[in-house]
C-alpha cells in the first residue's frame, strides 16, 4: 500500500513539474518519441546504425516541424493573421538560397556565392515577399487573407515551375536559373558536411580532423562505420539548436514592448489604436519576421535537408500540414508550438511511414491487390488479407491524409482553441488577474502563478 | 468636365485602380491592333473565346454553390472543390460501366480503369457513342454529390454551425483533405483518360473548331443555370436565403426555417458542383483526384468577382475568369504560356484590393 501511495505521489510531482516547466514538458515529450522510435527499430531488428538513422530522423523532423511551426505562430497566434501561404515563402526562401549559391557552370546556373550569404538572402527574398503581400493583404477580412495567401503560394509554385525561368539572364550578363518543374540539383552540401569532410560534397573524400574524431568515437563506442548516419543525426542536432536560438528570440520578442502591443491587438485591435499604436505596422512586421522565418525553414528543411530543391514539394498540403501542428499545439502559444510541431512530425508524418513494416513483419501479410475491388472480392470468401495489404502496401499515404483531415475536423469541433490552447498569453508583464490558478491549483497558491505568467509561453 | 472630375477624384481615392484599368485599357487596344495588324488571326481569337467560354462555364457552375454556402453559412468552404472531384469521380464510375458492362467486367469499369481495368479507348465513352451513359453518369454525378454535401453537413459543419468563418474554414480544410485522399484510396492517384477522343466529332463553325463534347457542356451548363434561375425566381427560396445571408438570427424568428434552408443550399450547391466536376471531365478527358482542387481557387475567383452570395455574380465571374485565363494566352506565349492561371489569381488579388464586394457592388442577387 505504502509504495503505492508513494508512486502516486511522485506522479502527481512530475505532472506538476510538466505544467510548471515548459522545457520538462518539451524533453518528456522527446524522451518519449525517442523511446518509440527505438522501440520500433528494435521490432525491426535494425542495427545501431539504423537506430541512430531513426533517432536522427525523428530529430531532424521534429526540428524543422517546430521551427516552421513557431513562425507560423508568429502570424496566427501573435498577430492574429490567417496567412495559409506558408508553402510560398518557404519555397522563395530555398529558392533564393539556391541560386545564390548553385555554381555558375551547374544547370541551371547560379551566382556561386557562400552558403551564408544565400541563407541570409533566402531570408531577406521571403520578408520581402512576405512585406509585399502584406501591405496591401492587411487591409482584408481574415478568409479573404487566407485565399489571397493561398493564391500568392500557388502563384509563387507555378512560377518557379514555368519553364520560362527554368534559365535566364540577367542585365549584366550573369546567367541564373530556377531549373523549371526539375528544379535545382546542384543544392549546396550540408553544412555539416563542410565540417566532417575535407570535400563537403563527397564523403569519399575523407574526414576532416573533427570528422576523424567524431568518426571514430562513434565506431568505438557503438560500431557504426556509417558516417552518412552520424552526418544527419549531428545535422538534426544542430537544427534542435537552431529551434532553441528561434524559440528565445520569439520568448523574447513576445515579452517586448513590441510583443505586449501585439498581444494587445488580439486583445482588441481598437484598444490599442486609440492607445496610439499603428496596429498595421506592428502587424506588418510581425508578418516579415514570420516569413524571414519561413524562409529559414525552407533553407534546413527542403534545401539541406533533402538537397534538392523542386516546385512540387511546395504545394498547399505543406501548408495545411503545418497548419494542422499549429492547431494540436494551440495557436498562441510557443510551447504548444514546439509540441505540436513534435506531435505532427513524429505520430502523424514518421509513425506512418513505419507502421506498415511491423505490421508486415507481424502479420506476415503477402498480399498485394493494386485496386479496390480485387482487394474487397476476397471478402466475400473470407479473406481478409488482400484488404490489408491493398491498404498497407498500396493506399497508407492516403488514408494518413484522411486521418489528418478527419484529426482537423475533430478538432475544430471539440477543441478549436487546440490540445493545448488553454495555456493562454497575458498582455501585461504582470499577471493582473484576480484569482488566477492554472492548473486546478488553489488560489493560496500565490507565488507561483506569477512566475508561470511569465514564463508561460 | 464632369467626367474629367470624376477621373481625377478616382486617381486620388484609389490610384491602384486606375492603373489596373489604365493596364486594361493598353491591352484591350494591343488586342485590337493584333486583330487588325494580322498579328492574331480571328480564327485563333475564336478558339480562345470558345475555349474560356467553356471553363467559364464549369467555373460559373460550380462557383454558384460555393457562393451560395459563402454567404448563408458566412465561410470560405475549401473542400468544395472537392465535392467537384467526387461528382466527376461517381459520375464517371458509373458512365464507364454502362458504356462497357456487355463487354469488360464490371470491377474495372467501376473503378474507371484502376489496376489493370479497361483502356478509355476500348471502352469508348463519348457523347455520340454512348450517349444514355453519359447522361446516367450525370445524374449519378448529381446525385451522389448532394448525398456527399448533406451527410458532410450533418456531420461537420451542423454541430458547429455558430462558430466563426475561420474555425468553419478550418474544418472545411479537413474535409477536403479527407474527401480527396479518399478517392485516392478507393481510385488512384494518377491521372488517367476517360474518354474516348478519337469518337468525338468536332464541327467547324467560322472557323473556330468545336467539339461535340465542349457543345455539350454549354448546353447543360445553360440548362442547369436557367434552371436555377427560375428555382430561385419563382419560389420563396431566393429570398429567404437573401434573408438569412443577411441575418441568420432575424430570419430565424421571421418564420424561415433555417435549417430546411441551408439543406436547401447543400442540395444546390452540391448538385451543381457534382454535375460541373463531371462536365470538367468530358471537356479535359482525363480525370484526377485533385481535378477539384486544382480548379477551387479559380472557382474563388470567380465567386469573389461576382460579389459573394450573387448567384449571377458567380456565373458572370466564372466567365470573366474563364476568358481572362485562356485570352491571357494571346500575350502568354511559348514559355509564358504557363502563367494562364497566375493570371486569374492575380485578378482575383486585385478585385478582393480594389472592390472586395464584387464587380457588381455587393448587389446580392441570391
Amino acid at each position: 500500500m505504502s509504495t503505492d501511495w508513494f508512486q502516486t505521489s511522485r506522479l502527481t510531482q512530475f505532472r506538476e513539474l510538466l505544467e510548471r516547466s515548459d522545457v520538462a514538458l518539451v524533453l518528456t515529450a522527446m524522451a518519449a518519441f525517442y523511446l518509440l522510435f527505438l522501440g520500433i527499430g528494435a521490432i525491426l531488428n535494425y542495427d545501431v546504425a539504423g537506430l541512430i538513422s531513426i533517432l536522427g530522423q525523428v530529430t531532424f523532423f521534429t526540428a524543422v516541424y517546430a521551427l516552421i511551426v513557431l513562425a507560423l505562430n508568429l502570424h496566427w497566434g501573435y498577430a492574429g493573421l490567417f496567412n495559409i501561404g506558408i508553402a510560398g515563402f518557404m519555397a522563395v526562401g530555398v529558392y533564393t538560397m539556391a541560386m545564390l549559391t548553385a555554381p555558375p557552370t551547374g544547370s541551371p546556373p547560379g551566382l556561386g556565392l557562400p552558403v551564408v550569404v544565400g541563407v541570409v538572402g533566402g531570408m531577406l527574398a521571403a520578408a520581402l515577399v512576405g512585406l509585399v503581400t502584406a501591405l496591401p493583404a492587411l487591409r482584408l477580412r481574415a478568409d479573404y487573407l487566407a485565399i489571397v495567401t493561398v493564391a500568392i503560394s500557388e502563384i509563387i509554385r507555378l512560377t518557379y515551375n514555368s519553364p520560362a525561368f527554368s534559365t535566364f539572364t540577367l542585365p549584366g550578363g550573369i546567367a541564373l536559373g530556377t531549373g523549371g518543374a526539375s528544379g535545382i540539383g546542384t543544392f549546396p552540401s550540408n553544412p555539416i558536411q563542410a565540417v566532417y569532410y575535407v570535400d563537403p560534397s563527397s564523403a569519399a573524400s575523407g574526414a576532416t580532423p573533427i570528422g576523424a574524431a567524431i568518426f571514430g568515437f562513434f565506431e568505438a563506442v557503438f560500431g557504426v562505420v556509417r558516417s552518412a548516419v552520424i552526418v544527419d543525426l549531428t545535422y538534426g542536432l544542430v537544427l534542435a539548436v537552431v529551434v532553441f536560438l528561434v524559440y528565445t528570440l520569439l520568448a523574447r520578442v513576445g515579452n517586448s514592448p513590441f510583443g505586449r502591443v501585439l498581444k494587445a491587438i488580439q486583445e482588441d485591435e481598437v484598444v490599442a489604436k486609440s492607445l496610439g499604436k499603428d496596429t498595421n505596422r506592428f502587424k506588418i512586421k510581425t508578418f516579415m519576421l514570420g516569413c524571414a522565418l519561413m524562409g529559414l525553414a525552407g533553407v534546413l528543411w527542403q534545401g539541406f535537408g533533402t538537397g534538392a530543391v523542386y516546385p512540387q514539394a511546395f504545394r498547399p498540403e505543406l501548408t495545411f500540414y503545418i497548419f494542422i501542428a499549429v492547431i494540436i499545439g494551440g495557436a498562441g502559444s510557443n510551447t504548444g508550438s514546439v509540441l505540436g510541431g513534435a506531435v505532427f512530425a513524429n505520430l502523424l508524418f514518421l509513425l506512418p511511414q513505419y507502421l506498415p513494416n511491423i505490421i508486415e513483419q507481424t502479420f506476415s501479410i503477402q498480399a498485394d491487390p493494386n485496386n479496390f475491388i480485387a482487394a474487397v472480392g476476397p471478402i466475400a470468401a473470407g479473406e481478409i488479407a488482400p484488404l490489408l495489404g491493398y491498404i498497407l502496401n498500396q493506399r497508407l499515404p492516403a488514408l494518413r491524409f484522411v486521418f489528418v483531415g478527419v484529426l482537423l475536423i475533430y478538432l475544430m469541433q471539440n477543441r478549436p482553441e487546440g490540445l493545448l490552447g488553454h495555456r493562454t498569453e497575458t498582455a501585461a508583464a504582470v499577471d493582473l488577474s484576480e484569482g488566477h490558478t492554472p492548473g486546478g491549483r488553489t488560489g493560496s497558491d500565490l507565488t507561483a502563478p506569477d512566475e508561470r505568467g511569465v514564463d508561460d509561453e | 468636365m464632369e467626367p474629367y472630375a470624376r477621373g481625377r477624384q478616382l486617381l486620388n481615392d484609389q490610384p491602384g485602380l486606375a492603373i489596373v484599368a489604365v493596364a486594361a485599357l493598353l491591352l484591350v487596344g494591343d488586342l485590337f491592333a493584333k486583330l487588325l495588324g494580322g498579328g492574331l488571326t480571328a480564327t485563333r481569337f475564336g478558339g480562345f473565346v470558345w475555349d474560356g467560354l467553356v471553363i467559364g462555364l464549369l467555373i460559373g457552375l460550380a462557383g454558384i454553390g460555393l457562393s451560395l454556402t459563402y454567404s448563408i453559412l458566412g465561410f470560405a468552404n475549401f473542400a468544395h472543390g472537392d465535392y467537384i472531384s467526387w461528382g466527376a469521380f461517381s459520375g464517371w464510375a458509373v458512365a464507364y460501366l454502362l458504356a462497357g458492362i456487355d463487354r469488360y467486367a464490371a470491377g474495372g469499369l467501376l473503378l474507371i480503369g484502376a489496376g489493370d481495368g479497361p483502356a478509355p479507348g476500348d471502352v469508348g465513352v463519348s457523347i455520340t457513342n454512348t450517349p444514355l451513359s453519359i447522361v446516367a453518369g450525370l445524374v449519378v454525378a448529381v446525385g451522389f454529390t448532394i448525398g456527399v454535401s448533406l451527410l458532410i453537413d450533418r456531420a461537420v459543419y451542423r454541430p458547429i454551425r455558430d462558430a466563426d468563418g475561420i474555425t468553419l474554414l478550418i474544418a472545411s480544410i479537413g474535409v477536403a483533405f479527407a474527401l480527396r485522399y479518399l478517392i485516392v484510396f478507393f481510385f488512384y492517384s494518377g491521372r488517367q483518360g476517360v474518354t474516348d477522343i478519337s469518337r468525338v466529332p468536332a464541327y467547324e463553325i467560322g472557323g473556330v473548331v468545336i467539339n461535340a463534347h465542349e457543345l455539350t457542356i454549354v448546353v447543360i451548363a445553360l440548362v442547369l443555370m436557367i434552371g436555377v434561375h427560375l428555382l430561385l425566381q419563382r419560389s420563396k427560396l431566393g429570398k429567404a436565403m437573401r434573408a438569412m445571408a443577411d441575418n441568420r438570427d432575424l430570419a430565424q424568428v421571421t418564420g424561415i426555417p433555417v435549417e430546411g434552408v441551408i439543406r436547401t443550399t447543400w442540395i444546390l450547391g452540391g448538385g451543381l458542383a457534382g454535375a460541373a466536376g463531371y462536365l470538367v471531365v468530358l471537356t479535359q478527358g482525363t480525370i484526377a483526384y485533385d481535378l477539384g482542387w486544382l480548379l477551387l481557387l479559380l472557382i474563388f475567383a470567380a465567386v469573389i468577382m461576382g460579389g459573394i452570395g450573387s448567384v449571377y455574380g458567380a456565373i458572370v465571374g466564372g466567365l470573366v475568369i474563364g476568358l481572362a485565363s485562356r485570352l491571357s494566352l494571346i500575350w502568354l506565349t511559348g514559355d509564358l504560356s504557363s502563367f494562364a492561371e497566375p493570371v486569374a489569381f492575380g485578378l482575383m488579388i486585385f478585385v478582393l484590393l480594389f472592390r472586395p464586394e464584387g464587380i457588381f457592388g455587393g448587389v446580392s442577387t441570391a
